[in-house]
């Protein structure tokens, strides 16, 4: 199972606590947890990346093993750290904004 | 006992105000959707209990919630809103192209008829339809085809297409408002289009009369008199007897016609308010008093309503939805400020009083008249 964190805002739209689990089959990548995440948590299509053409919000970052990895190509196989994990991929939301 | 129900959206949430008919005691509930900007909440006049809220954040986009129990409980519904084909380009600020981007829902307007059937006005300006309760959105792309699209043009706020009217003697036809591109109308469901802007004068456009490119703040109609509109224009407050076909300025004696909100009474077609802002540079009271106008000839003459509304260092702005009115014997008349004050008259303006005087920024208010 992948572990997701997720902002706060999006934890409260889920209705889920914490951290939440999820599978994917085959390699995980960012696109393959996002969408097993859409999956399992339907209202969350559209708040992390577009609709359409899956381009990450630009207010959202991953953050994976205490790096960036917002800009890596969406098929990158995560570390396996996350894939096997043992540590959480992290959804953050900027901290901006009135 | 009738009761009526106060829906707001404010940049933080949205909030329910509730009274029976006498309207002088209030319960508020809420805030709902904490920390994000609710646009839009309009229930369903075939069924009031439905309820569609307009739910946006610059972090994580467009949601759209669905209540069936008159606010209690609500579910996020589908928010996928893709224009129609290839969406091409619009006027950016200094007049290059700029294509077409959906960025939020402003106005959600609920069917006469049919609590399934919802319309929604959109950022960049378009309007889409649900007819299955908000399970799927489709555009009626008519409005973007028009042929006109590459010469709007965003106002201050994004271009947004925030006014949708349904004519109750009609199904066929809907007015929709575009900031700034103008007034359009539909006689044939949405399928096409026109441009309803004759007789508008705006001087900051390069052809003060041109078809399109005005930027209109809002329209309201009466249910009984549907060809008859009022407008409150950036500038100007206008009239047409002929569905759009033809407008008049009736700003008449008002200290000064620029402004965002008109409404007219419940049960007087003629009764029409606005509040009148000093300009566009400066968008507050004229001599920071807060007064709605009035005008009981369907416009040109006016008279100031004060009567428990600040009369002394107000500075607040009142947006373009942030007014309705219920249908109780003696007309309710409602608005919400950007200092979060939401007044209410039970007297169809004669008297105010506050609701509540500290909510976030309000951005809409509406109201539903309850059996």
């Amino acid at each position: 199972m992948i572990r997701v964190v997720l902002p706060a805002h999006l934890r409260l739209l889920a209705k889920v606590g914490g951290e939440v689990e999820v599978a994917v089959e085959g390699r995980a990548t960012i696109a393959s947890v996002l969408d097993a995440m859409e999956t399992q948590y339907p209202m969350l299509r559209g708040t992390i990346r577009d609709h359409v053409t899956h381009q990450r919000r630009p207010f959202v970052r991953f953050f994976c093993c205490e790096e960036d990895w917002s800009h890596e190509p969406a098929d990158t196989p995560l570390p396996e750290a996350v894939a096997s994990g043992k540590e959480p991929l992290l959804l953050v939301g900027a901290i901006a904004g009135g | 006992m009738s009761q009526v129900r106060v829906l707001v959206g404010t940049k933080k949430g949205a909030f329910t105000l509730t009274a029976d008919g006498k309207r002088d005691k209030w319960e508020v509930s809420g805030p709902h959707f904490a920390g994000w900007e609710i646009y839009h909440v309009k229930g369903s006049p075939a069924d009031p209990n439905r309820l569609y809220a307009s739910q946006s954040s610059g972090w994580f986009g467009q949601l759209i919630q669905r209540s069936n129990d008159g606010g209690k409980t609500w579910e996020p519904m589908d928010n996928k809103f893709v224009y129609d084909g290839i969406p091409g380009t619009h006027q950016w600020y200094d007049g290059t192209p700029h294509p077409w981007e959906f960025k939020r829902v402003w106005h959600v307007e609920p069917s006469l008829s049919d609590p399934d059937t919802v319309y929604a006005g959109v950022e960049d300006a378009a309007i889409f339809r649900t007819t299955d309760g908000a399970k799927s959105w489709q555009e009626l792309s008519g409005l973007r085809g028009h042929g006109s699209g590459p010469r709007w043009q965003p106002g201050a706020g994004g271009m947004c297409l925030h006014t949708i009217i349904l004519d109750p003697s009609d199904p066929r036809r809907i007015y929709i408002a575009i900031s700034a591109a103008g007034a359009f109308r539909t006689d044939d469901g949405g399928i096409t289009w026109r441009p309803i802007n004759q007789g508008l004068r705006s001087e900051h456009i390069p052809d003060p009369t041109a078809e399109v490119g005005h930027c209109v703040h809002h329209i309201a109609m009466h249910p009984s008199r549907p060809g008859v509109l009022f407008m409150q224009k950036h500038w100007d407050v206008m009239r047409s007897d002929n569905a759009g076909d033809l407008w008049r300025e009736v700003s008449g004696n008002l200290p000064t016609d620029f402004g965002f909100v008109i409404d007219v009474h419940a049960h007087e077609p003629d009764t029409v308010y606005v509040v009148p802002i000093k300009s566009d540079a400066e968008r507050y009271p004229p001599e920071g008093k807060l007064r709605v106008y009035r005008s009981r000839s369907g416009g040109e003459e006016w008279e100031p309503l004060s009567k428990g509304l600040p009369q002394g260092d107000c500075y607040v702005n009142v947006f373009r939805d942030a007014m309705a009115v219920d249908s109780l014997d003696s007309c309710g008349v409602y608005f919400g400020t950007t200092g979060g004050q939401v007044y209410a008259s039970p007297d169809g303006g004669d008297s105010w009083a506050p609701i509540v005087r500290d909510l976030p920024a309000v951005l809409s208010v509406e109201v539903q008249t309850l059996a």
